[in-house]
């Protein structure tokens, strides 16, 4: 419970939730534990996800071995930090995790690229996305070298106004 | 350690989880920890270390998570200092190092580690901070010491399982969350809100219940003792009558809901309850009370938004990173989600391809104009409405046979306006043409000045209402004085018996309890309220939904995308009703106890099916904004209808006498002498002789000036705070444009550096490559770009306490530009005169010379 912002209550819950989408692979006791990942394909079908445009990469950015199979330590430190508990400052090292694609620690103009598209479905034309991409970068780079550094997207992210209320999954 | 065994042992069977097992393991590392530290510290007194290595091997033995390194240098370190003997410094540096490891414990959760090595690195410090604990307690005050700390530690344990039980507590929670994946994040704020006020309505009605109804049902003269308990009997054969109850007359008026029931009698029942004294502190603290919670919850709300969200620097990073709702778990919402987002992208998008078209400034101004007369004659016209109907019923209830509709048209009347001038006030809104956010903000304005307009003139036409109850009030008095004379008279000159029968309180003539009035009508306004409320709902989204669902089959044309269609859910028309109804609580609950009871009925009905009809009957916003920044604004308005419900309240406290019949401050002057009187009788004399003094003018002046005085320093103090905050800022973001501007190779548009190039004459040196930051100059690893302006501006722009007054360096630095080999290097402190001597050999970083902090 220190390592969480969740009470007993929610982390119990959470091993509920947890158990019920694989009954016969997670064991109820945990005294000895067991060390059982569930794939992701299991994960990111729980309904709080569904929807979510960007489920697999919030997966794959919780998950101990980067394939995005998650462990039952790593799902409670997923929706912790998703809670509306979590402070600020951790979120968005985490935000950045996630819209990070192809994990190199920037988020270049593809990772960009990918970003728009799944937030629109697909329904921009090219020309749209390069000129958007090319806004975001215009506008966030301090440094000058063509793509977002943790530095900058925190420094972005930390002055949008509805960065806590949107990043927030509720459990 | 016998206990700690059964407890965790209960733990076990009662779950079989994770946390059970954690703590299971976590008490045996205790009682390890334990018995490590006292022998530990045992052995210390003999100077021994060999034993204690062993334990410190055998606790950490215990663990079965992968050994770190951190660890090891931690035992490492304890190990070494087990070795020496406690001098004081190793004491100081234990010490320390406890510290920072309870420290680490606390900040534990906020570390973007992985779980797996979060739990182990936090088994160690727990370990770590058990042992030496206990060990930091020198010689005799050992034994304090560790108890203060089990005494600390059981503390932390007691307020960790408060927590979890008070988290136990909070309804509704699945019930929100269903809402907010089915509608977003803004429409759940309107139910978190419901559910806040439900607590504090639930807490007021606590108050209420608890020390002035049930003391005056169980320990006060039951009913019809009393004249003021009983139904006169000119109106006992309708006192049943169901409409006659629905008007809150009869039977309800005098009952314990309203405050004519009260006694005023000083104490009452076997306790010496003083109930009058009661009744006027409950009245008092709920105003307190409610004016605490929501100051509290503003304060709170003020403390996580601190972004200033009119900064457009990020517009199109802040869509694409902050747009999607994470709470949404619905297919329909998420494709709306997108839907959405695709407009909002491709709007900017064409916002910023084009330029702004040309608008004709005195058209719009003119209709701006013409839309605000507009809405301030309806707002008049409402308002005039209202008192004359109020007055109109005053005449009603003085006639006779009166219709259904007669007797309740103040409140159908005033219900009506709520329901249709807010559609009205924005169809003239349409008018103004503003931006949706800025258009939002004037609606609620306006809604808000419609309802608190309606209110006051309710008020005031009560208030003339009352002052004629006043008048007819001595007459009555006159009245039964007499009666009750002459009933004693003859009942005496009958029989020769000393206690003449007393006469039936029923028959006892009546003075008009105005306060008893005042209650009735606001607590039917209310009701009223409430059930137009519920009444809106069910026809103007329940109904319609069907009706737009099943007639669609046979319609022309398509009612669901057409007009009806499905309604949205008006978040602010719903909050501000909320808001009003609460105002409208607070000032009645002073003359209707029963009132709180009544609206904690209403929020619970009104959670339930609201949910069910926002559920079933609603669609999810076409068009979604941000709801961040309202909840402070509506913290704002339910404070300021506090105010202004209190003061009216305040005043019939203080100035109007209290009648003289009915209620506990019968008899009084005014309803606040029951404090005095409580003073003088009930205290001790010095208590009442401290308050005279304390009352004294001479020095409660003082101290509202001090009071003054406070508040303009403090707030002096925040203004300096601020401009210092925008001069943070301002520099901040000169600094980045200047960047972005270099990166981009375009023209400073800042006119005074502008000024400034155009000054200096044109020694533009290419830049040469950047060498070795000299000093304290720490240079962004970049690539050279071709700067264009020479050195010196860049320098200057460099600087980051580029103050103006860093243009008054440019003269003597001058110097530097016209030497072969210009030293760029900046004085970082503006008022460091740079040493003009020999020029710096080394060549510095100077381009883009990245100013340290």
């Amino acid at each position: 419970q220190d390592c969480t912002f969740f009470t007993r209550k929610e982390i119990l819950r959470l091993h509920g939730r947890y158990h019920e989408m694989a009954p016969n692979v997670v064991p109820m006791d945990y005294t000895k534990d067991p060390d059982v990942k569930l794939p992701m394909q299991l994960i990111i079908n729980m309904p709080e996800l569904k929807e979510n445009p960007f489920k697999e990469r919030i997966v794959e950015s919780f998950s101990e071995d980067g394939e995005g199979s998650l462990s039952f330590n790593d799902f409670v430190d997923m929706f912790s930090v998703l809670s509306e508990m979590a402070p600020r400052e951790l979120k968005a090292i985490y935000a950045f995790k996630i819209y990070d694609f192809n994990t190199d620690n920037f988020i270049c103009k593809a990772d960009l690229e990918k970003t728009l598209n799944k937030l629109t479905r697909e329904e921009l034309t090219a020309e749209e996305i390069t000129l958007v991409c090319e806004k975001v970068i215009e506008e966030a780079d301090m440094d000058g070298d063509g793509k977002l550094g943790f530095a900058d997207f925190e420094n972005m992210i930390s002055k949008a106004p509805d960065f806590l209320s949107t990043f927030h999954i509720r459990i | 350690e016998d206990k700690e065994e059964d407890e965790s042992e209960e733990e076990d069977n009662d779950s079989q989880r994770n946390r059970a097992s954690r703590r299971k393991n976590y008490q045996r590392k205790n009682r390890d920890g334990k018995k490590t530290r006292e022998e530990g510290s045992q052995k210390k007194d003999r100077g021994k270390t060999a034993p204690t290595k062993h334990q410190t091997k055998r606790g950490k033995e215990g663990e079965n998570k992968q050994k770190k390194d951190k660890k090891n240098s931690t035992s490492a370190s304890s190990n070494s200092s087990d070795e020496e003997s406690l001098s004081e410094e190793e004491l100081a540096m234990l010490k320390e190092q406890v510290e920072q490891k309870k420290k680490l414990i606390s900040t534990m959760r906020n570390k973007p580690w992985r779980m797996v090595k979060k739990l182990s690195v936090l088994r160690e410090a727990q370990d770590f901070v058990e042992k030496f604990e206990g060990a930091l307690g020198k010689g005799k005050g050992k034994k304090l010491y560790a108890y203060k700390m089990m005494m600390a530690k059981k503390w932390v344990k007691f307020k960790r399982d408060f927590e979890n039980f008070k988290t136990q507590c909070i309804p509704w929670e699945m019930k929100i969350k269903e809402v907010e994946s089915h509608f977003g994040s803004s429409v759940a704020s309107y139910f978190i809100f419901l559910r806040w006020m439900y607590g504090v309505n639930l807490v007021l009605f606590g108050l209420i219940f608890g020390l002035v109804i049930i003391p005056e049902v169980l320990m006060g003269m039951p009913y019809g003792s009393l004249p003021r308990k009983t139904v006169p009997r000119a109106e006992q054969e309708t006192a049943m009558d169901f409409s006659v109850l629905w008007d809150f007359e009869g039977y309800i008026k005098y009952s314990a809901l309203f405050y004519g029931y009260y006694n005023n009698q000083r104490t009452i029942g076997w306790l010496k309850y003083r109930l009058p004294m009661a009744y006027f502190m409950v009245g008092i603290s709920v105003f307190g009370y409610s004016l605490m919670v929501v100051i509290r919850s503003m304060a709170r709300n003020a403390n996580e938004s601190t972004a200033d969200g009119d900064d457009d620097n990020f517009i199109f990073s802040w869509k694409m990173f902050t747009s999607w709702d994470y709470l949404i778990g619905n297919p329909e919402t998420a494709d709306n989600k997108f839907a959405s987002i695709t407009t909002s992208f491709k709007e900017s998008i064409v916002d910023e391809q084009e330029s702004n078209k040309d608008e004709n400034i005195h058209l719009r101004r003119f209709l701006r104009v013409l839309a605000n007369v507009l809405i301030i004659c309806c707002l008049c016209g409402s308002g005039y409405l209202i008192y004359f109907v109020v007055k109109r019923s005053q005449t009603f209830s003085k006639m006779q046979n009166v219709g259904w509709y007669e007797r309740n048209e103040v409140e159908i009347v005033m219900s009506l306006l709520g329901m249709f001038c807010p559609p009205l006030f924005e169809t003239i809104a349409a008018l103004e043409n503003y931006h949706p956010r800025i258009g939002l903000k004037w609606q609620l304005g306006r809604i808000f000045a419609l309802f608190l307009g309606n209110l006051y003139t309710f008020l005031l036409a009560l208030m003339d209402d009352v002052n004629e109850k006043l008048a007819e009030e001595d007459v009555v008095k006159n009245i039964t004085h007499w009666t009750l004379l002459g009933h004693h008279n003859s009942s005496a000159g009958n029989d020769s018996t000393v206690t003449p029968p007393p006469l039936d309180p029923a028959d006892v003539p009546r003075g008009p309890c105005w306060e008893t009035t005042v209650g009735i009508e606001i607590v039917r306004l209310t009701v009223s309220d409430i059930l137009v409320t519920y009444i809106t709902i069910l026809v103007g989204d329940f109904i319609r939904a069907c009706f737009v669902r099943f007639v669609n089959y046979c319609w022309c044309w398509d009612l669901e995308a057409g007009f009806p269609s499905y309604a949205e859910f008006d978040i602010s028309g719903n909050v501000l009703g909320l808001v009003f109804n609460q105002g409208m609580i607070w000032m009645g609950s002073f003359y209707a106890p029963g009132l709180v009871g009544i609206n904690v009925l209403r929020l619970l009905t009104s959670m339930y099916f609201q949910c069910w009809a926002v559920m079933s009957s609603n669609v999810p916003h076409a068009r979604v904004f941000k709801a961040s920044k309202s909840n402070n604004f509506y913290m704002g308005l339910l404070l300021l209808i506090l105010f202004l419900s209190l003061l009216p309240v305040a005043y019939t406290i203080m100035s109007l006498p209290p009648s003289f019949d009915c209620g506990p401050f019968s008899g009084k002057k005014r309803m606040y002498d029951v404090i005095q009187e409580t003073i003088e009788l009930d205290f001790p004399l010095f208590v009442a002789k401290i308050f005279s003094y304390v009352a004294n003018p001479g020095l409660i002046i003082p101290a509202i000036l001090l009071m003054v005085l406070t508040i303009y320093y403090l707030n002096s103090v925040s203004k300096a705070y601020q401009r210092a905050n925008a001069e943070l800022k301002k520099k901040m973001q000169m600094q980045r444009e200047e960047e972005k501007n270099k990166r981009n190779n375009k023209a400073s548009n800042n006119p005074m550096l502008q000024d400034l190039e155009d000054l200096l004459t044109p020694s533009t040196k290419t830049e040469s490559p950047p060498k070795q930051a000299e000093e304290k100059k720490i240079e962004s690893p970049n690539g050279t770009s071709p700067v264009r302006k020479p050195g010196r501006g860049e320098a200057l722009a460099g600087s980051p306490m580029a103050s103006w007054r860093g243009a008054a360096f440019i003269p003597p630095s001058q110097v530097f530009v016209t030497q072969p080999r210009t030293p760029g290097v900046w004085a970082p402190y503006p008022g460091q005169p740079r040493p003009w001597g020999p020029p710096l050999a080394p060549l510095p970083g100077r381009g883009r010379g990245q100013p340290c902090y």
